[in-house]
C-alpha cells in the first residue's frame, strides 16, 4: 500500500520532468543556439562558441530601434490597459454589489472570444474604407476619409490595448476586494473624506494588483509578433517580428536565438527594476 | 447571485460621503468599447461584401455555407479540436499533481516547482514559441499536432495550477484523513474522495484550458508543421481577399462556442465555491 509520502512522487516528479523538458531545456537550448558562430540553421561545425550573433545583434542600430520601441509600445499599452481598468475594477468590487459577478462575466465575455478576430474588426474599423471612415464621411463629419489609420504603431496600440483591457481588470479586482472595508470605515470616522480614503488606503493596497496586471500585459507585449504583422504595417512592425523573421525567411536561427535572449534579458532587466523601485511588500504591509 | 446582507450593509457604510466619479458610466463606457467592434464583425459576417469595406451593401448567409465546403477549413478546425484536447488534458493532470503536491506536502522543492508551473505566463510567448521549434528540431521531432498540443500544455498548466490550488486550500484535509483512517491507501483516497470534491474545479481548468489552445496562435505558428490548427489557418489565409468573408464566418461560429465554454466553466466554479 502506497503511503502518503510514496504517493509524493508520483505527484511531484511528473510535472517536474514536464517543465524541465518542455520549458527549462528549450530555453537552454536558445541559449546555446546563439553561441553558435556560423548564419543560417544549426550548423555545430561552424566553429567554437562565440558571442559573434550578440555582437551582430548590438552593432545593428536598427534592431536596438526596434526591440526600444517595442519595448515603449508594450509599456504605453500595458500602462493604458491598467489605468482602463482600474475605474472598471473599482465599479465592480465596490459599487457593483450583487450584480458584480454577471458584471464581471460580461467583461470577460470578449477575452474570451477569438483574439484573431478581435484584431480583425480593429482592422474592420480603422481601414480606409472602415467602419470609422464611413460613419465619418456619411455624417458628413469629415468630407475626405481620414488618412489611413489601420497600418501604423497606433493601430497595434489600439488593438492590443483592447485585446488586454477586459483580463487587465482581474488582479485589480481581486486586490481590491482585499482592501479591508474595516479601514476604510475607521478612516471615515476620523474625518477622512472619499478622496482622501482613496488615496491613503485603497491606492496603496491595491497597488499590488495594479503592478501585477501591468506586467502580466507588459511582458507578452514585448514580443508581440502577430497583431503587429496584421495591423502594424511597416511601420508599427515590433522587435518580435524581426525574430518570426530570422526564423522563417531569413533563416538564420542563431541570430534570431540571440535576438529572442537578448528580448528576455531587457524585460527580466525591467522587471527586476520595477519591483526594486516598489517594494511590494511594504505597499501590502 | 446576491451578496450577504452584511456585505451590503457595509457596502452603504462606506458610500456615506462617497466621491461623485461616475463609476457605473466608466463601466457602460468600457462593456460598450469591447462589445462594439466584435458587433460591427459579427453584423458584417452576413454581408454580401468581399472586402474589408464600408458600407454594407447587402446580407447573405452564403458564407456560414460556404464554410462546409472548404475542406482544408474542416480540417483545420478538427485539429484544433485535437490540440486544446490534448493540451487541456495534460495540462489539467499535471496541474492537479502540481496542486496536491504543494497543498497537502512539504517537500524540497516545493517553491521550485509553484515557481516553475507559473513561469510561461511571464515569458513572452515568442521566446517560448522559438525554444520548442529549435528543441524539436535538434530532437528530430518532425513538427505536428502533438508538437502544437505539447506547446500549448506548457502555457495552459499555470491556469489549471491556479484554478485547481486555490479550490484545494478550501478543502478540509481531515477529510483525507478519515478516508485513510477508515483504510483507504492514500491513491484510493485521492481517486475516490478528493477527485471528485474537486469535480466542478476540474472541469473548468480543463475547459479553460482549452480555450486557451483553442485561441492560441503565437506558439502555434512555429510548432505546426503541415498540421495547421484553425488559427494558423485564419492567420495564413487573412492576406488572401477571396477567402475572407468565410473566415470571418467560421470565426465568428468558433467564437460562439468558446464564449460559451467560457461561460460554462465560468459557472461551474462560482457555483462550486
Amino acid at each position: 500500500m502506497l503511503g502518503r509520502r510514496g504517493s509524493l512522487w508520483f505527484l511531484a516528479v511528473p510535472p517536474y520532468l514536464w517543465l524541465v523538458l518542455l520549458f527549462v531545456v528549450p530555453l537552454g537550448v536558445v541559449a546555446a543556439i546563439s553561441l553558435l558562430p556560423g548564419a543560417g540553421r544549426i550548423n555545430f561545425n561552424a566553429g567554437w562558441p562565440s558571442l559573434n550573433q550578440y555582437q551582430q545583434v548590438l552593432e545593428t542600430p536598427a534592431y536596438l530601434r526596434r526591440l526600444g520601441i517595442s519595448v515603449g509600445m508594450a509599456f504605453v499599452i500595458a500602462a493604458t490597459a491598467t489605468i482602463l481598468a482600474y475605474p472598471v475594477a473599482y465599479f465592480l468590487a465596490f459599487r457593483a454589489r450583487g450584480r458584480a459577478t454577471i458584471f464581471l462575466i460580461l467583461l470577460l465575455v470578449p477575452f474570451a472570444s477569438s483574439y484573431l478576430l478581435r484584431v480583425m474588426a480593429w482592422k474592420l474599423l480603422l481601414g480606409r474604407e472602415g467602419a470609422i471612415n464611413w460613419v465619418l464621411t456619411s455624417t458628413g463629419l469629415t468630407h475626405e476619409p481620414a488618412g489611413l489609420l489601420v497600418y501604423s504603431q497606433a493601430a497595434v496600440v489600439i488593438t492590443l490595448v483592447y485585446v488586454w483591457v477586459p483580463f487587465a481588470a482581474l488582479p485589480i479586482y481581486a486586490a481590491l476586494q482585499r482592501v479591508d472595508r474595516s479601514h476604510l470605515e475607521a478612516a471615515a470616522d476620523l474625518g477622512a473624506g472619499p478622496w482622501t480614503r482613496f488615496g491613503r488606503i485603497t491606492i496603496p493596497m491595491s497597488l499590488p494588483g495594479a503592478l501585477a496586471t501591468f506586467f502580466m500585459v507588459f511582458i507578452p507585449t514585448v514580443g508581440e509578433y502577430v497583431t503587429p504583422s496584421l495591423v502594424g504595417g511597416t511601420d508599427g512592425i515590433m522587435y518580435g517580428n524581426l525574430i518570426q523573421d530570422f526564423f522563417t525567411r531569413a533563416g538564420n536561427w542563431p541570430l534570431g536565438s540571440a535576438m529572442a535572449v537578448l528580448m528576455l534579458l531587457a524585460v527580466l532587466v525591467l522587471v527586476l527594476l520595477a519591483l526594486k523601485l516598489v517594494d511590494l511588500r511594504r505597499v501590502a504591509a | 447571485m446576491t451578496a450577504p446582507a452584511g456585505a451590503r450593509g457595509a457596502g452603504r457604510a462606506i458610500g456615506v460621503g462617497r466621491t461623485r466619479v461616475p463609476l457605473g458610466l466608466a463601466y457602460v463606457l468600457m462593456i460598450v468599447f469591447l462589445y462594439l467592434p466584435i458587433a460591427v464583425l459579427f453584423v458584417f459576417s452576413f454581408s454580401t461584401n468581399t472586402t474589408l469595406r464600408f458600407a454594407i451593401q447587402g446580407y447573405t448567409l452564403d458564407w456560414y455555407a460556404a464554410i462546409f465546403e472548404n475542406e482544408q477549413l474542416l480540417t483545420a478546425a478538427r485539429n484544433s479540436l485535437v490540440v486544446g484536447f490534448l493540451a487541456a488534458t495534460v495540462a489539467t493532470s499535471l496541474g492537479l499533481a502540481v496542486g496536491i503536491a504543494v497543498v497537502r506536502f512539504r517537500f524540497a522543492g516545493r517553491g521550485l516547482l509553484i515557481a516553475l508551473a507559473g513561469a510561461p505566463l511571464v515569458v513572452p510567448f515568442i521566446m517560448l514559441a522559438v525554444a520548442l521549434f529549435l528543441l524539436f528540431n535538434l530532437l528530430d521531432v518532425p513538427r505536428s499536432m502533438f508538437t502544437i498540443a505539447a506547446g500549448h500544455s506548457v502555457i495552459a498548466l499555470p491556469y489549471a495550477t491556479l484554478i485547481l490550488l486555490s479550490r484545494l486550500v478550501g478543502l478540509d484535509p481531515a477529510i483525507e484523513d478519515a478516508a485513510m483512517d477508515l483504510g483507504a491507501s492514500y491513491p484510493t483516497t485521492l481517486r475516490r474522495v478528493v477527485l471528485p470534491l474537486l469535480g466542478p474545479s476540474l472541469l473548468s481548468a480543463w475547459l479553460t484550458c482549452f480555450i486557451v489552445s483553442f485561441d492560441e496562435v503565437a506558439l502555434a505558428i512555429f510548432l505546426a508543421g503541415g498540421d495547421q490548427t484553425f488559427p494558423v489557418f485564419l492567420y495564413g489565409q487573412l492576406r488572401f481577399a477571396q477567402t475572407l468573408p468565410v473566415m470571418i464566418a467560421m470565426a465568428v461560429l468558433l467564437m460562439l462556442g468558446t464564449v460559451t465554454l467560457t461561460l460554462i466553466a465560468f459557472l461551474i466554479r462560482s457555483r462550486s465555491e
